[in-house]
């Protein structure tokens, strides 16, 4: 390597020497620092800036606390960890540049990052070009399964389809409202969801689907109808959608209007604690969020997490939730694997992590799926004064989650497969990969 | 009285104390029983106990019920014990009575969910029908139209029979009118003015009661229940258009209330200036910091807070508006891009110092009590929190108004806006003219905010959801009047409102956007354009 500079320095002019030179001195202190110490880099994309900002800064605290308390344990494979952080500032285009940097420039060896579905939309061609490693911790619409991402949060049939199972049966629901901010998410969902009520014999007409802009924060008109649907006679409840910041302003106009959960329960997927804590919640008692993780769970390890964590953020009010216990399982998981074929390679660990265990703070043990998507246990959970949620119900074993909707007639017959069938849409009615999707 | 006839007597009395003596304990030990299965922590055996107790006609009933409403019946699962907590925090066990000193280590809460806070509600309807407080008795007789239980008759006739006051009457009236409508064997013609009853209670609770009936009645019941359904169904549809009228005031209100800061620095100076949602968040910052000083501090002043955070906001974001003025904008007179973009920039500054400062996440701005909950004004609900907005956007734009026509600083912030030189020619200090202004500006926008911190998210992002709105309200009514911004605001509102129930939410907004953009073009000016020399300056 260094034959190859002076060779290249010697044929360089006067001007553009110096410039070399400096840049030589540098490389060459990088170069012996790194030696002193080589450390294996993980890079971090999540927005700290922009709308996304209030989800995704705590994701990012959670990553840098993972690290931290690994490195603790002696790091990875001998190395320690180091965290490279940038800021995609919620900016969908920003976080296609930021991943190729983080991948071309910093070398990192694996990525943990994004929260909207348009921002792992954009990142998703850097990673299969330069074959890089994903980890994606939040609850998404499905259909998709990529080699190179690896999707720790829910798929619909791990939150939604359970959520509205519950409704069914143990409060007799009979009339539905589908409330969702107008993007992908909340539209394939209740597409799901919508297909699966009627496979249930739910009526068009007994189906409300109401869409409202990002940040929509006048819900005097919405409340009414929902209001107003409700009183056909029929056990009436929300399944709701609706993203970020607009669940506040919603919220509040249900407790004004006083729409009280035993008339009217509302079941959110966006909804968790740290979003309640920017709301009074004792008008919200007993309105229902469909979760793989509640920050009121007891088990041993959810105790020790939540400690840890405090401690770490020298906050003892810190709360925690749903997707920062999808990072944990996920990065757990990927140690894991990178310990297992003793390499950093990605196309090495790739392979490794299919069939990868992890514990969940929950009390049960998570598994990486051929599908690239987890186990998971599903947990419904009731709002209490406290903000925390008290959980009335939960699935009796972890739900594998599904790549492809068993509910759509264009994705029934797809599964994602990257160990058998090295293929992530592999239509098992043709017996071919490739039928729908990406 | 003979002595036989005193001896059967005494015998009976004497059985019917022996009789007593072991059917009280029978009696108590189902009744202690139904509380043990509080403590079981298992949500069908807490209904079985809720139905047990509410039915024992135990004195206990009322105060364990009350209890597991108001989150104050606790369960030691060791010794499957239950404990009342009650309101002066002194303990009692739930199956005695009998006070304790302190609650167990291991006893919790009795946990609730939604469907048994509905089997609460109904025992405690029954339970409450009686009560002495009128108001408690009203909410009884509600619980009892929602549940219609048929056990609840005998005592809601009780209930009827002894009632003086009008309002609770009526609602006992409507109980039993629901009771029978559900009755099996209630008679044809008890229906029929159970219908009528229902009918003239003409809500939408009385529309869900009757739909649920179903079809399978006889033909003269079903006639009248399809009448009363329509009847109720026009009434209501009436109503909806009122509702909607008041939600478009609420929402202009609120539109007006963002704008009309912007209405000065940008309709009556002419800055483009696109950190004035910022100076809103500031305003709301400045509300969520005083609330967390008087919680701390005075938390019994809590209610007040907002009459603190006004004035407050008002000279934060006015002292900042100021800054902002003297900084960087007095550079800019006269290149609208370049105040575009550097507002801009100053806007993501701003931004992104508070979220370093305050955290990326929301902020709990809570309501005071009188800006909580609704009332109902015939067949629609008004919230307390809009109807203060509404009221206080008022107050704002009269005190602005009063400003701008009375005041000396009034009068030369029109002289200088209408003719700089001319102003400046009679001494008039042009570029303070201008600070204050652009500050007063600012401050009108820091108190909008200290109103919206009531109804939206108190986040760093919270002004840029209104900085579109704002000009699009400014530029609609007008540039440069007032008036204009006040009846664009309110025309956009009820315009937005009656367009979303029929549009929905995301069509509604384009449809304002696209009409917006045809009435400028054909009155660029807006609805009220400013005449006059002034114009052209």
């Amino acid at each position: 390597m260094l034959t190859q500079l002076t060779h290249d320095i010697a044929k360089m002019s006067r001007r553009r020497w110096l410039a070399a030179t400096a840049g030589l001195v540098l490389g060459l202190a990088a170069f012996t620092q790194a030696k002193a110490q080589e450390t294996i880099k993980v890079g971090v994309l999540h927005s700290l800036s922009g709308t996304m900002a209030i989800s995704e800064t705590t994701l990012k605290d959670t990553i840098l606390f993972l690290i931290d308390e690994q490195n603790k344990k002696g790091g990875v494979l001998g190395k320690k960890l180091e965290a490279v952080v940038v800021d995609p500032a919620s900016n969908w285009p920003l976080f296609a540049e930021k991943a190729r940097e983080l991948i071309t420039k910093n070398k990192v060896s694996v990525v943990f990052g994004c929260w909207t579905s348009v921002s792992r939309k954009s990142v998703l061609p850097v990673f299969k070009e330069l074959n890089s490693i994903l980890f994606y911790p939040v609850q998404y619409e499905g259909e998709e399964s990529e080699r190179n991402v690896f999707y720790t949060g829910a798929a619909p049939n791990q939150q939604a389809i359970p959520a509205v199972d519950y409704l069914m049966k143990d409060e007799k629901v009979k009339r539905w409202v589908l409330a969702g901010t107008d993007y992908v998410y909340p539209r394939t969902t209740n597409k799901i969801l919508e297909a699966y009520l009627k496979s249930k014999g739910v009526k068009q007409e007994d189906i409300m689907i109401n869409y409202t802009p990002f940040g929509h924060s006048d819900w005097q008109t919405i409340v009414a109808d929902i209001k107003k649907f409700g009183s056909a006679g029929k056990k009436t409840a929300v399944v709701s959608t609706i993203n970020g910041d607009a669940n506040v302003p919603f919220y509040k106009e249900l407790g004004n209007q006083g729409i009280k959960a035993k008339d009217i329960p509302v079941v959110a997927f966006s909804v968790g604690e740290e979003e309640l804590a920017g709301i009074d919640t004792k008008p919200l008692l007993g309105h229902l969020a469909a979760w793989n993780y509640f920050q009121s769970i007891k088990s041993p390890e959810n105790e020790k997490f939540i400690k840890a964590w405090q401690t770490y953020t020298k906050n003892p009010k810190r709360v925690t939730n749903d997707p920062m216990e999808a990072h944990v399982i996920g990065f757990d998981m990927w140690v894991k694997a990178v310990e297992k074929v003793k390499s950093t390679d990605a196309d090495k660990v790739i392979d490794a992590l299919p069939g990868i265990e992890a514990k969940n703070l929950t009390g049960g043990t998570s598994k990486m799926l051929p599908n690239h998507h987890i186990t998971k246990p599903v947990f419904i959970g009731e709002i209490k004064a406290n903000g925390q949620f008290d959980v009335v119900w939960k699935t009796p074993g972890l739900v594998p989650g599904d790549a492809w909707s068993k509910e759509l007639d264009g994705s029934k017959d797809l599964i994602g497969d990257w160990v058998g069938k090295k293929c992530g849409n592999y239509n098992t009615k043709t017996n071919k990969c490739g039928g729908q999707g990406s | 009285m003979s002595a036989t006839a005193f001896d059967r007597l005494r015998a009976a009395a004497f059985s019917l104390l022996l009789l007593m003596a072991f059917a009280a304990p029978a009696f108590a030990g189902a009744f202690e029983d139904a509380v043990t299965k509080f403590a079981n922590d298992d949500f069908s055996d807490t209904a079985e106990a809720i139905d047990a107790v509410a039915a024992s006609g135990n004195p206990l009933a009322f105060p364990i019920i009350s209890a597991l409403n108001d989150e104050r019946l606790f369960a030691d699962p060791e010794s499957k014990k239950v404990f009342i907590k009650q309101a002066d925090d002194k303990i009692i066990d739930a199956a005695t009575g009998a006070a304790v000193d302190k609650l167990p280590d291991g006893a919790a809460e009795v946990r609730l969910n939604n469907r048994l806070r509905r089997a609460v509600d109904t025992a405690l309807g029954s339970l409450t029908l009686m009560s002495p407080d009128p108001a408690k008795r009203i909410s009884a007789a509600q619980s009892v139209f929602k549940s219609h239980d048929e056990a609840a008759l005998q005592a809601v006739d009780e209930a009827l029979a002894k009632e003086t006051d009008k309002t609770a009457k009526a609602a006992f009236t409507e109980a039993r009118a629901a009771i029978l409508l559900f009755k099996p064997d209630a008679s044809e013609a008890d229906k029929l003015d159970a219908i009528a009853v229902v009918k003239s209670k003409g809500d939408q609770e009385a529309l869900a009661l009757l739909t649920s009936l179903g079809s399978d009645q006889p033909p003269l019941i079903a006639k009248a229940i399809a009448g009363a359904i329509s009847s109720i169904q026009g009434n209501l549809a009436l109503w909806s258009m009122v509702q909607n009228a008041w939600y478009g005031l609420s929402l202009g209100s609120v539109l007006l209330l963002a704008a009309i800061g912007l209405a000065i620095t940008f309709g009556v100076m002419g800055v483009i200036n696109m950190a004035h949602g910022e100076m809103v968040m500031i305003g709301a910052y400045t509300t969520f910091v005083v609330q967390e000083v008087i919680r701390t501090r005075y938390p019994g002043l809590f209610d007040y807070s907002l009459f603190v955070a006004v004035p407050l906001a008002f000279i934060v974001a006015g002292a900042i508006g100021v800054a902002i003025e003297r900084g960087i904008i007095r550079f800019l007179y006269g290149r609208p891009l370049e105040t575009l973009l550097a507002t801009w920039g100053l806007s993501l500054v701003i931004q992104q110092a508070v979220r370093t400062a305050f955290g990326p996440t929301n902020r709990e701005v809570g309501n005071p009590s009188w800006m909580s909950g609704a009332f109902e004004l015939g067949q629609i609900t008004i919230t307390y929190n809009r109807l203060w907005i509404l009221v206080f956007t008022l107050a704002v734009f009269a005190i602005l108004l009063a400003m701008l026509r009375y005041t000396a600083l009034g009068l030369e912030m029109r002289a200088v806006t209408q003719n700089r030189r001319m102003a400046a020619s009679m001494g008039i200090a042009t570029s303070r003219v201008d600070a204050l202004t652009f500050g007063l500006g600012s401050g009108i926008a820091g108190i909008a905010g200290v109103a919206l911190s009531q109804i939206d998210n108190v986040s760093p992002n919270l002004g840029q959801s209104y900085i579109i709105d704002s000009f699009m309200v400014v530029v609609f009514g007008g540039v440069g009047n007032l008036w204009g911004t006040l009846v664009g605001a309110f025309t956009l509102g009820i315009a937005n409102k009656f367009l979303e129930p029929v549009a929905g939410a995301v069509l509604g907004k384009i449809a304002i956007l696209v009409l917006i953009i045809l009435f400028i073009q054909k009155r660029p000016r807006g609805l009220f354009a400013l005449k006059g020399r002034a114009v052209e300056a």
